[in-house]
């Protein structure tokens, strides 16, 4: 029997989040590879602009509304989604590797007895096979799997696969209204954290070790960080500490990143951090001790005092942006 | 109540992971295991919360002999009783998931605690999977957790903020750091441990649907240049970056 692919896209107030375009684009390449449809749901109230994921090689996308859904309901997703996957007898499924999606894969794979490869960065087909990369140990090791069951599912790390737009083509949205969906599991209210950008999403992040030597001179960090657009990060012995807030934690528990730039300030780079940050694109790190094992691992160093070195980077920054 | 927290025997963190010769397995000798670090946060959340209700608690970990350790350590913490499921088998989630649903289904527990990942696979979805096989509600990475009655009010980690999500028992959380501040076992926790008898049977069986191809390294990476030794070398890093490598 042929495969058939689904793509969940993920909407947040209406809008697509970008990992769902990664996921669509992905879906897209997977679909030729492997000679097989693909489709697109996405649960939600109103969506702006849905049409236009017809940018990334979606032609058909199904919309499950319902104004209850505006928010994330595990139950309701989990009903909605695995009865769908069932009617149009999806051989994979595709999801992004965010919170919601780590959360819905696995309760989609107990409904569809599906096995499941979680934050995979490289999909590869090989004998019509698809073979997905994860990184285990926090990065320390990768894992290629094949999955052996009839339901296949994938959620791929965000920031890793490419979102490139093929062409401005529209995908054809058909609206399903969902009729009393099932919310014994709902989000009732969505605390944000104020201006501030996810360590998990971000392009840049300035992350702070030890180094910073108290609470008060995180504001360099974030002076930098608010400069780059970029997102604070921290070590663990800094979090331990209680200096910074564990949703800032780069490491093995903390969070796996793969910004495009990573600014190490004051962390020498004990092995759980560098686990969770090394598949970053490009590394910069500022420490004091030249055997720091960051700098193993830096694109560019400076060995030097990071209170006398980050002024300079603010205004040579400044200088730059204006 | 009757409260469960399933817990995993893993790596330290700080260990340093050697992938066996035909490259299917990670390679023990010489590696320390401990506790889950997430799943301290487990059996602490499920020891306040029988504090506070009552109950009997109960750790359950699936695996070979060496994960008495672990479960000697949450007896020591205080949780009442540990169940073994033994099996030295790689299994891979859902068939973790499927058998230790049949147990939390035989003992009809009505809370069931578990980290929100095992920092071994890294796949963070043990808990959602178990409470989907049981029919329990589930909330996972949670930050924040409250029981009223039958109702539960949880926080949930997300990008950039935080999910307030309700639900009612019976029901799976998943823990997070930043919960609570797991508690040291005492002494006499510590000896009362060793004296308890942990319970022995055998994990129920399931297939594996994850077929391991091969472990790797990742591609080591090129240290990179040292610009400089003190504030001077900034203008020139700062050009690298944006002439450069075009990053900012």
């Amino acid at each position: 029997m042929g495969n058939k692919i689904l793509v969940l896209l993920e909407q947040r107030n209406g809008q697509i989040k970008k990992p769902s375009l990664e996921a669509a684009k992905s879906a897209f390449d997977l679909s030729a590879k492997l000679s097989c449809e693909f489709e697109t749901a996405v649960i939600g109230n109103e969506i702006d602009n849905l049409e236009s994921i017809g940018n990334y090689g979606v032609t058909k996308v199904k919309h499950f509304k319902n104004s209850e859904l505006l928010n994330y309901s595990p139950s309701a997703y989990s009903k909605i989604l695995s009865k769908y996957a069932k009617e149009t007898g999806a051989s994979i499924i595709i999801v992004s590797n965010t919170s919601l999606g780590k959360d819905l894969a696995p309760r989609l794979a107990a409904v569809l007895d599906a096995g499941l490869a979680m934050d995979c960065i490289s999909l590869e087909v090989t004998n019509n096979e698809i073979v997905a990369t994860r990184p285990i140990y926090a990065g320390k090791v990768l894992l290629d799997v094949k999955l052996n069951s009839s339901v296949k599912i994938f959620t791929l790390r965000p920031n890793v696969f490419s979102a490139a737009k093929l062409n401005d083509a529209k995908a054809e949205v058909s609206v399903v209204n969902v009729d009393n969906p099932d919310l014994s599991t709902k989000v009732v209210e969505i605390k944000k954290s104020e201006g501030k950008i996810d360590v998990a999403q971000a392009e840049i992040i300035v992350a702070g070790g030890r180094g910073m030597k108290s609470r008060e001179h995180f504001q360099l960090i974030d002076e930098l960080s608010q400069l780059l657009g970029a997102a604070s990060g921290a070590s663990r012995a800094v979090v331990d500490a209680g200096w910074r807030p564990h949703s800032e934690q780069v490491g093995q528990t903390g969070k796996t990143v793969s910004p495009t730039l990573y600014i190490a300030l004051g962390i020498s780079g004990a092995i759980q951090h560098l686990a969770g940050m090394r598949s970053s694109k490009f590394i910069v790190a500022v420490n004091k001790d030249k055997d720091a094992p960051i700098f193993q691992i830096s694109d560019y160093g400076i060995v030097g005092d990071v209170f006398e070195i980050v002024p300079v980077m603010i205004e040579e920054i400044k200088k730059i942006k204006s | 109540m009757k409260i469960a927290v399933c817990v995993s025997h893993v790596p330290d963190t700080a260990a340093k992971i050697n992938i066996k010769d035909d490259g299917k397995g990670i390679d023990k000798t010489g590696v320390t295991y401990v506790v889950n670090p997430y799943d301290e946060f487990a059996i602490e959340e499920a020891l306040k919360t029988k504090e506070k209700f009552g109950g009997d608690t109960v750790a359950i970990s699936l695996g070979g002999e060496a994960n008495k350790e672990t479960l000697r350590k949450a007896l020591a913490m205080g949780i009442d009783n540990a169940v073994l499921l033994k099996d030295d088998s790689q299994r891979d989630s859902l068939s973790v998931a499927k058998a230790l649903a049949d147990e939390i289904k035989s003992q009809n527990f009505e809370l069931v605690f578990f980290g929100k990942q095992s920092v071994d696979f890294d796949n963070s979805v043990t808990g959602q999977l178990t409470a989907e096989l049981l029919g329990y509600n589930c909330i996972s990475v949670v930050v924040d957790f409250k029981l009223e009655g039958n109702k539960i009010i949880a926080e949930r980690e997300i990008e950039g903020g935080k999910e307030v999500v309700e639900t009612i028992l019976p029901a799976v959380i998943t823990t997070q750091k930043g919960l609570n501040e797991p508690r040291y076992a005492s002494l006499k926790g510590i000896m009362a441990a060793k004296k308890k008898v942990i319970e022995e049977k055998p994990a129920s069986s399931a297939n594996n649907f994850v077929e391991v191809v091969t472990m790797k390294r990742p591609a080591p990476k090129q240290a990179g240049k040292i610009i400089g030794t003190d504030a001077s070398a900034v203008p020139e890093l700062i050009r690298l970056l944006h002439e450069e490598a075009k990053v900012i």
